[in-house]
């Protein structure tokens, strides 16, 4: 297909409504005739002069009704050689969040400026969010010449006054076009008024921007699920977030730290050999190795930095403002995490643009703060990488997404970090039992999760680990399973003993050793996870099944081993019949009781 | 090396996709039989080959669409071995519910957002995956890819999450879902470009052929499910298309001589009528796309 526009360019623009942003949009989509007459006509059926261009614009009824404005609109439009994605930002209200997202997706700020007032704090204070986001090409729009008389040194006053300003900022490109959105000169057609202005028109320079790749960056591909399908197919699926990938490569994985090479390549459902940034693709490795979402495949000889504690500029969204010591989930790449911030560094003063020491950052405001995880990241600073460099903040409790980060140095790799987290007393031991498969670990880490929001002191002890760990010595007998339990349970006993709340996840399929641990904690509370076998056996997590039925393993538990339910737990989780979320809060209920319980 | 922007669409997409998948315990695609779940559900095969798609199709059929979008249905997820589930509110039916004798709003309101709410609830669905793009209606251009609803399928548009560059968050709690449109920065020839360069069956009812339709006014409405016609009116056979696909009451078709995708590439290059014009439903009242969804519907 010849006609194709051959890329992509993704625009954010700024400005406010005073400026004419909504008039030049809506200039930008009538002139490049992403309008049809249907739409004009009910545009003009609500214009009171004519057409009114800035209505094309026009947003929800809510926020007509409300007076709200609502975040970003995208728009579409395409011309011969590009086609572009325009995230509208409003410039008004809520500015900074609004902002922060739609140049988080954006290559190109074009940042309006009204001829007859210049470079206002609010164009400098657009032109910082841009470039804290990283975006590098800017155009400067200098709109509404007609009503200046279409005078050159106007122009040239402002272009100079924003040149001089933003010097500062980084930009790698700045463009100054002299337009008028109104009437249309210098948008889309050059404007015959302005004759002294030789460059190109502003969508000209649009389609003709040629975005310089950032220097060739390292392979970063975080995998996002894992593909299973008949002969032992394992296919790891992501989108490549930097750099490229060949069938054959090495590849180093984290965090197992192990290498492996790449046997097929896979963009996205056929083979090829060689697959770069953005595309999805999947792939499969030359051994087994362990490795699931939120892990990472990288270049071994250029793998990022391994990050508990790092420093990072925060664009802060929620009502209640950012302060040291709580408790906050990251999501970064494909994983996530629970974090804190350790420290509050400064914030930035948007009118003057410089940093003032504060314990905290308001609701659309800006600063630099110490993060430290429980999880190490798998990061590189977002000057250096926009990846692996971004995250977002999300509200353990209100699920909300309450900030977006921005990496800026890697402070302390692998160190243990203190999270100030409350005790209760006595503890309690929460027990997972269940088929493989049937789902302990994924609701023990989400109710971690709650628990760790609420700031108490908690620790899971997953089955695999401490087979890896602390039982290397034991096989899958009964008499070794048991010993296995009994190791946790003293474990749990331990730590409930320093008034540590343990989430054990393990098989445990003898109901005779659950019931002597149950004796042996004194706070203990059974969680069975019940799928039927069949489920557990298609979902297969680890492939454990497969190798079972095929005899490769022995001692399988619900294949060669039996596993005998509990008679009476305290709490039964369907997961072949409830979602996640009704698992996590059946368990929370229970545990929020019992701990109600030992505190009265 | 640049890549050219249907494959960057596509791979947005498919990481989308494969989003929706890991962070849900029960997602499903929401499958309208149109050009855009056409897609959608190719896309999905894509995102997960050699594995089968990992989520089942649902359509909500109000028993008012055309009888070749329901042989296409059945035949596409027979082919595809796709789990397909059907929501009708079958008593809304019995009690004679349809268009002329609710309007159209009500009768949106009960065949398609009740229907596709307690079907959504019947199988516990977390994650609605849809075919929407931002560019179709005004009101979706601030739609996000994940999209809240609370515990009563409503949405928010005050209550919706920042969605800062890939990072999607799909936490919920118990009640809540969430709706996912991988094909949000699709534009509607984006979706017939992509159609072409994948060879992606679509239904019929999209190229030209001589139908028989009742001429009212620039609609022309087709005559399945025997639509009422008004006096003055008769019914023609017109070489005609259809740009959407709905209920046979509420889509027009238009005028066209399109029977190839790529003549249907070149129609809408030159189209000066937005795809949705024909559809009655979005121009019942001012902002009628927007309060619909704040209900629920799609």
């Amino acid at each position: 297909m010849p006609s194709h526009p051959p890329s992509l360019l993704r625009i954010l623009i700024a400005g406010s409504v005073d400026d004419g942003k909504s008039t030049l949009v809506g200039r930008l989509l009538h002139d490049t005739r992403a309008v049809y007459d249907d739409q004009l006509e009910s545009v003009r059926r609500v214009s009171s002069n004519g057409l009114e261009l800035a209505f094309l614009t026009d947003g929800l009824r809510a926020e007509r009704e409300q007076g709200i404005t609502i975040d970003v609109a995208y728009r579409y439009f395409s011309t011969r050689k590009r086609r572009f994605i325009l995230a509208d930002a409003p410039g008004h209200e809520q500015y900074t969040r609004n902002m922060a997202t739609g140049a988080s997706h954006s290559e190109l700020a074009l940042i309006l400026a009204d001829a007859r007032k210049g470079v206002l704090l609010q164009t400098r204070r657009h032109a910082y969010v841009c470039a804290l986001l990283g975006i590098k090409y800017v155009v400067l729009a200098v709109n509404k010449m007609d009503l200046v008389g279409f005078d050159e040194t106007v122009f040239s006053r402002i272009k100079h006054e924003f040149e001089e300003f933003a010097r500062a900022l980084g930009f790698s490109e700045i463009r100054a076009v002299p337009v008028s959105a109104l009437e249309g000169d210098n948008v889309v057609e050059p404007s015959a008024r302005m004759p002294w202005f030789r460059n190109c028109c502003l969508l000209e320079r649009l389609e003709n921007l040629k975005i310089v790749a950032p220097v060739e960056q390292p392979l970063r591909l975080p995998v996002q699920v894992v593909l299973r399908a008949e002969q032992d197919f394992r296919g790891y699926a992501g989108q490549i977030a930097s750099g490229q990938l060949n069938a054959g490569d090495d590849v180093l994985i984290l965090p197992a730290r192990v290498s492996a090479r790449i046997s097929s390549l896979l963009r996205p459902d056929s083979a090829t050999p060689q697959a770069s940034a953005p595309l999805a693709v999947s792939v499969t490795l030359d051994r087994p190795v362990d490795l699931g979402r939120g892990d990472m495949l990288v270049d071994p000889q250029q793998p990022p930095s391994t990050a508990r504690v790092f420093r990072a500029s925060v664009v802060w969204m929620s009502q209640s403002p950012l302060v040291a010591q709580r408790p906050y989930l990251i999501r970064h790449t494909t994983r996530q995490v629970c974090a804190i911030v350790s420290r509050v560094e400064n914030v930035i003063d948007l009118d003057r643009l410089a940093s003032t020491p504060s314990d905290k950052i308001e609701f659309n405001g800006i600063g630099t703060v110490t993060v430290e995880t429980h999880q190490p990241l798998y990061c590189e600073p977002y000057t250096v990488n926009r990846s692996t460099g971004a995250f977002i903040f999300i509200d353990p409790t209100t699920n909300q997404t309450i900030g977006a980060g921005m990496i800026s140095e890697v402070l302390d790799s692998g160190a243990e970090i203190h999270t100030p987290a409350i005790a209760t007393s006595g503890g309690l031991t929460i027990w997972f039992t269940g088929l493989s498969g049937a789902g302990k670990t994924t609701i023990a880490q989400a109710i971690y999760e709650k628990l760790w929001a609420k700031g108490l002191k908690v620790e899971i002890l997953d089955g695999d680990v401490v087979r890896r760990q602390l039982s290397k010595d034991l096989g899958f007998s009964k008499e070794d399973r048991d010993e296995n339990i009994r190791r946790l349970g003293f474990i749990a006993q331990l730590l409930n003993r320093n008034g540590v709340i343990v989430l054990v996840s393990a098989i445990s399929p003898y109901r005779a050793i659950r019931e002597e641990v149950r004796s042996a904690v004194p706070n203990f509370l059974e969680v069975y996870v019940n799928a039927p076998l069949e489920i557990c056996e298609h979902r297969d997590p680890k492939g454990h099944y497969r190798k079972a039925r095929s005899g490769e393993i022995a001692h399988f538990t619900g294949v060669t081993d039996p596993y005998e339910p509990p008679l009476i737990p305290e709490v039964e989780c369907r997961t072949d019949l409830e979602s996640l979320s009704d698992s996590v809060a059946l368990v929370m209920k229970a545990i929020e009781q019992r701990l109600n319980n030992n505190s009265t | 090396m640049s890549i050219p922007y249907l494959r960057a669409l596509e791979s947005e997409s498919i990481y989308i996709l494969r989003e929706a998948a890991a962070q849900f315990s029960r997602p499903a695609i929401l499958y309208s039989i149109g050009k855009d779940s056409s897609v959608l559900l190719h896309l999905a095969q894509k995102a997960f080959r050699p594995a089968p798609i990992p989520f089942p199709a649902l359509h909500v059929d109000t028993t008012f669409k055309f009888r070749e979008m329901i042989e296409f249905r059945n035949r596409i997820c027979a082919e595809r071995g796709i789990t397909l589930l059907t929501a009708t509110n079958q008593q809304a039916i019995d009690e004679g519910a349809n268009p002329f004798a609710l309007g159209t709003a009500k009768c949106c309101a009960q065949l398609k957002t009740k229907a596709l709410l307690d079907a959504l609830k019947e199988h516990r669905i977390d994650a609605a995956i849809g075919g929407a793009r931002r560019d179709e209606e005004k009101s979706r251009a601030k739609e996000r890819v994940f999209s809240f609803r609370d515990a009563f399928g409503q949405w928010n548009p005050k209550d919706q999450r920042p969605e800062l560059w890939n990072l999607f968050n799909g936490r919920l709690d118990p009640g809540e879902s969430m709706r996912i449109f991988p094909l949000s920065n699709w534009t509607e020839i984006d979706v017939w470009e992509y159609i072409d360069l994948e060879k992606i069956p679509v239904v019929p009812l999209y190229f030209a052929h001589p139908r028989e339709v009742i001429v009212r006014g620039p609609l022309l409405i087709p005559i399945e499910h025997n639509p009422p016609i008004f006096p003055g009116e008769r019914v023609e056979t017109v070489v005609c298309r259809f740009r959407t696909l709905g209920c046979t009451y509420c889509t027009g078709a238009i005028r066209s001589n399109a029977t190839t995708v790529s003549e249907i590439v070149q129609e809408l290059r030159d189209a000066r009528r937005s795809e949705r014009e024909t559809r009655i439903i979005d121009h019942d009242t001012e902002g009628s796309m927007e309060l619909k969804k704040r209900e629920g519907y799609f």
